[in-house]
């Protein structure tokens, strides 16, 4: 059953459940932050309506830098401007930003710790028709590498609004993936956030079995991860489902009590299996408390063209591969 | 206002011990790079002992002038003008590129934190200085009595980034943002005008709607002046190209792209601190 305590959608698993684009979250976000705080500074490759930085455009033009389609100065004029004491945030689509970029953002970001909030929007295969070359599915490998660096994914619009409000005082710098299209609304203003803490959105109910299985996803797919466990406790399967939205700082503790509690686990996510969250996920149990797991993900693959449900059934990222991965590593 | 010929002499006098410490401790650490470092010497002390807002007592002062040197690999003229002008001891110098020193190898603000930036990839430092001087307009505007200054190389131009820069500097007309390209026609790989022809350098960044003022970058009253007349341009960022040569100061090293990435070995630093200590000859050294 969903966590009561989370104060989830109670309608996310209609069939007509609402459905907001994780990018407009960042929007309201960045604009609220605008509001608050005076220091906040905004600049943008070109891509201002899209990546919905525009909201804090409009509202802010003497704090919005239109950098044009340049995207290492982008990340490092930002550095420029934190060491002045502003607090910037840079948008692009992440095939760009951190894609193009990233060596600026090791050095003059990171290196230089200066905290400067990266937005990635358009990440993950279901970007669509633009096809392979604009779907970045590699962004949390490259991020996650760098020191200094926090990395999170949020679920939806809801909580990127959050985890980008949170992101102006962690004092590091932050990446912040976000997506293009609609995606179901999963969590509600009520529902608690923080940078780096992981949360159960389903578990089974008090005096029910021993879950079976821990389903670990990030960012849009956690929907349906959680259509995923509904569907299993009608055939009594029992698993929980986490949303790691904070990929580095890892929250350990949580997942590795998942792991002791149920023994397997499955992690999903829409980016390469391999440097992603299930690797972190894999490297901190590995260390800690080896189990089985399976990893949902694009395998060594690049996308192409199509549209966002293809594509996801097509790389293996739907329900249905889900359940798959489930009830092999219940045979494991 | 032109600057006093005591002044000059000054000046010529503290880039003379500059060079020695460059020598010395590139000497001392066994890598590095040598010419860069000394044909920037003049400039770094007209910056740091006549033009620069700055206390070296008080480094973090919030309204000090900002310097982002972007060709990291200079660093030994950083750290020893930094030093001569009381940043930090002299004898610190002698750590250079050791396990566990402030003075790492390209600078780190993580060792040195009274750094502007740290820096070694080239391309970079003018991108950073723009966000400076943005920060500085956004707060201040034309009011602002800041300046950023960038030191960029001229082997880095070739660096896309540079023109990126460029570009959003001259668009949001950063007058508090002056750049100085060291223009000593040498790379790593050899020549620029051979590796990538930077001419005509002055148009390009004339195209980027940018004052552009040339000097000889071994004249104190011509360095003093550029930074000085840079103060009197209220609509555009200012480059300054700083005719240098390479290896300066030292006869054998003058103009040789070969001693770019190199360090003087002992018998080398002997020849090269007795010409410095006799400005080639025209002096008699304390030690003859």
């Amino acid at each position: 059953m969903l966590n009561p305590e989370l104060k989830l959608n109670t309608k996310l698993f209609d069939k007509n459940v609402e459905q907001i684009p994780i990018r407009q979250g960042f929007g309201e976000g960045l604009l609220e932050a605008g509001e608050k705080n005076l220091q906040v500074v905004g600049l943008c490759a070109d891509l201002t309506e899209s990546t919905k930085m525009d909201l804090f455009a409009k509202k802010f033009p003497e704090r919005f830098i239109e950098m044009g389609v340049a995207e290492q100065n982008l990340a490092s004029v930002a550095s420029g401007l934190a060491a002045m004491g502003k607090i910037p945030f840079i948008s692009s689509y992440a095939m760009f930003s951190p894609g193009r970029n990233w060596e600026q953002i090791r050095t003059t970001i990171c290196y230089n710790n200066q905290p400067v909030k990266i937005a990635g929007s358009h990440a993950g295969i279901s970007v669509g028709p633009d096809g392979g070359t604009h779907q970045a599915i590699e962004d949390i490998a490259i991020t996650r590498v760098i020191p200094r660096m926090v990395v999170v994914s949020p679920c939806d619009a809801i909580e990127a609004k959050k985890a980008t409000l949170a992101s102006v005082d962690t004092g590091t710098p932050v990446y912040i993936r976000l997506a293009r299209e609609k995606t179901p609304i999963m969590t509600t203003g009520a529902t608690p956030f923080e940078i780096e803490k992981a949360q159960i959105y389903w578990h089974s109910p008090a005096g029910g079995t021993k879950p079976q299985v821990g389903i670990v996803a990030t960012g849009a797919l956690l929907h349906k991860a959680l259509l995923v466990a509904k569907e299993l406790e009608e055939k009594k399967i029992d698993v929980e489902v986490m949303n790691l939205s904070t990929i580095k700082p890892l929250d350990e503790k949580a997942i590795i009590e998942l792991a002791k509690k149920t023994g397997r686990i499955v992690t999903v996510e829409e980016h390469q299996i391999s440097g992603g969250m299930g690797s972190t996920v894999a490297e901190c149990l590995a260390k800690n408390f080896p189990v089985p797991i399976e990893f949902i993900g694009v395998d060594d693959q690049f996308g192409q063209s199509g549209t966002p449900d293809e594509l996801i059934k097509h790389y293996s990222m739907d329900t249905e591969s889900i359940i798959k991965a489930v009830t092999k590593i219940l045979k494991r | 206002m032109g600057i006093t010929d005591e002044k000059v002499k000054q000046l010529e006098e503290k880039a003379n011990d500059i060079r020695i410490s460059i020598i010395d401790i590139l000497e001392d650490a066994g890598s590095g790079h040598t010419a860069g470092p000394l044909d920037m010497a003049d400039i770094f002390t007209v910056l740091f002992f006549h033009t620069l807002k700055h206390n070296p007592k008080e480094p973090a002062w919030p309204e000090r002038d900002r310097v982002v040197l972007s060709n990291g690999h200079i660093c030994p003229v950083l750290y020893s003008t930094m030093a001569h002008a009381g940043y930090f001891p002299i004898k610190e110098l002698k750590t250079l590129r050791k396990f566990g020193s402030n003075l790492q190898g390209h600078p780190h603000r993580d060792f040195l934190p009274m750094l502007e930036t740290s820096s070694g990839p080239l391309g970079s430092g003018l991108s950073q200085a723009v966000g400076m001087a943005l920060a500085d307009k956004i707060d201040h505007g034309l009011t602002s009595n800041r300046r950023i200054y960038a030191l960029l190389s001229d082997g880095e131009l070739e660096c896309g980034q540079t023109w990126e820069a460029a570009m959003l500097a001259g668009k949001e007309k950063l007058h508090n943002l002056v750049a100085v390209v060291d223009r000593n026609n040498i790379q790593i790989d050899g020549y620029t005008e051979n590796v990538m022809p930077l001419e005509p350098l002055s148009d390009k960044w004339r195209a980027w709607n940018w004052h552009v003022i040339e000097i000889d970058g071994h004249n104190m009253e011509e360095i003093a002046d550029a930074f000085e007349s840079a103060r009197a341009i209220f609509s555009k960022p200012i480059v300054i190209i700083a005719h240098t040569i390479a290896g300066k100061g030292v006869k054998e090293f003058e103009r040789d792209y070969r001693w770019h990435g190199k360090p003087p070995n002992k018998e080398e630093e002997i020849m090269a601190i007795n010409e410095l200590r006799t400005l080639g000859g025209k002096i008699r050294s304390e030690h003859q």
